[in-house]
């Protein structure tokens, strides 16, 4: 029975969001989204910001969006540590479009270089995150 | 003799401060309920960070181009000391007893001959290492988690060390907090944050999950620990501040509690020399009167 099932974990620094036995798990993997089957071979991964997809049968049972992180995968079990993760229908486009609109001021008033590259950063992510909120 | 009304005075004065004790050692109890719970919820990020970390670091070990935040700089001359305390006090020997090893550390450190250098969060940490250190604290952060602590705060105190290692302001950095028992028994813990150390290989790794070394990496290894390690170094403050805030409320209940105690035996004596003055007092006048109508 377990065998043909991947023991999911999702946990943000704060807390354990999700742990489930699922039948896929479709991982936004940094160079290019990733599958996850029943004994996939070990793996570690980074993420880019964009929505894991948990599949129940050929159904997509959840979408979450995650801001980045790390993916590990052994046979049995696939663990994503999320930087920021959040269901795909509670995101607010709205105040991601507000928060879009914010980040363009500061990038324009930044000086440093430093500061232009964090800035970018997070407009990567909220930008991401607006697509997936479609 | 005090006056029957500097007895009742006195006595209303240790009632209102047992009231205000047992009112912060409610609200310390609540709050360590809260910081308790939010420990124990980020205990599985952690544990599971260590872990890949861990594997990751074993497979890059002797080899050469390891990142400095996991190879350190190759030297310890310069040691900076995160210092991890509360903004206020009335917690018992919460504080001091983090400043006392922090202290230890520093002179063991000079006696080597080394430089000490301190990084505090709490205000209560620095006013007491202000005083023999002043010209040695880099920098001071407050206000950490005053309502809840976020994992955001932590990351900012990270960037800070990261920051100042990346200019090479020091070599090996170590925090100091402490780590929470029970709401009775606080451990002040230090824990080497730069260079990384990598804890024993787990012992199931051996006969479970065999092919542990066998791990795929996309990108490749050092790009990951690049991203990782940074990481890590939030969470391991990240980590240390919750053990610390769930401390520091343990702290303060235990100490509100023997406060609200000890007023209460306070008030318990006031009220006896309070009753025997008046007493002898009726009986004084009573004599008085007695004695004037015999003389009659």
């Amino acid at each position: 029975m377990a065998s043909d099932k991947v023991e999911f974990e999702l946990v943000s620094p704060e807390r354990l969001l999700l742990s489930d036995l699922v039948d896929m798990v479709v991982v936004p993997g940094s160079e290019g989204d990733f599958g996850v089957l029943p004994r996939h071979a070990p793996l570690i991964s980074t993420l880019r910001p964009g929505v894991i997809r948990v599949f129940e049968g050929r159904e997509v049972k959840e979408r979450i969006f995650v801001a980045g992180g790390f993916a590990e995968v052994t046979p049995e079990r696939c663990t994503v540590l999320a930087e920021e993760a959040l269901p795909v229908g509670d995101i607010d486009a709205s105040a991601v479009d507000q928060e879009l609109k914010d980040l363009g001021e500061d990038l324009a008033d930044a000086k440093t270089d430093e500061e232009k590259a964090a800035i970018a950063k997070r407009i990567k992510v909220r930008q991401a995150m607006r697509a997936a909120a479609g | 003799m005090a006056s029957l009304k500097d007895l009742r005075n006195r006595r209303a004065s240790v009632q209102n401060t047992r009231k205000i004790t047992s009112a912060m050692k409610m609200v310390a109890g609540a709050k360590l309920k809260r910081a308790q719970e939010a420990a124990e919820a980020a205990r599985p990020y952690a544990e599971r960070m260590g872990r890949m970390l861990g594997s990751l670091a074993r497979s890059m070990k002797g080899q050469a181009g390891a990142p400095a935040l996991l190879a350190g700089t190759g030297k310890d001359q310069t040691q900076l000391i995160v210092v991890i305390t509360s903004d206020r006090g009335l917690c018992g020997a919460f504080n001091s007893s983090i400043t006392r090893r922090v202290r230890q550390l520093a002179r063991r450190l000079r006696d080597e001959g080394k430089t000490v250098r301190f990084l505090c969060v709490g205000k209560k940490g620095r006013d007491n290492l202000r005083r023999d250190y002043s010209s040695a604290i880099v920098e001071t952060v407050s206000e950490v988690g005053r309502k809840q602590l976020r994992f955001g705060e932590a990351d900012a105190i990270a960037g800070k060390i990261a920051a100042l290692f990346a200019k090479g302001e020091f070599d090996v950095a170590t925090v100091v907090y402490n780590k929470f028992k029970s709401a009775m028994s606080q451990i002040p813990t230090d824990l080497q944050l730069i260079p990384f150390a990598p804890g024993e290989e787990p012992k199931e790794a051996a006969a479970g999950e065999g092919a542990r070394a066998a791990y795929e990496y996309e990108p490749d290894e050092k790009e990951i620990l690049a991203e990782l390690l940074p990481r890590n170094l939030s969470i391991q403050i990240f980590a240390a501040l919750l053990e610390s805030n769930a401390s520091e409320h343990g702290a303060r209940m235990t100490a509100m509690d023997n406060a609200t105690r000890n007023a209460g035996e306070m008030i318990r004596k006031l009220t006896l020399t309070y009753n025997r003055t008046r007493q002898a007092m009726i009986t004084k006048e009573l004599i008085e009167i007695i004695s004037g109508a015999e003389a009659l």
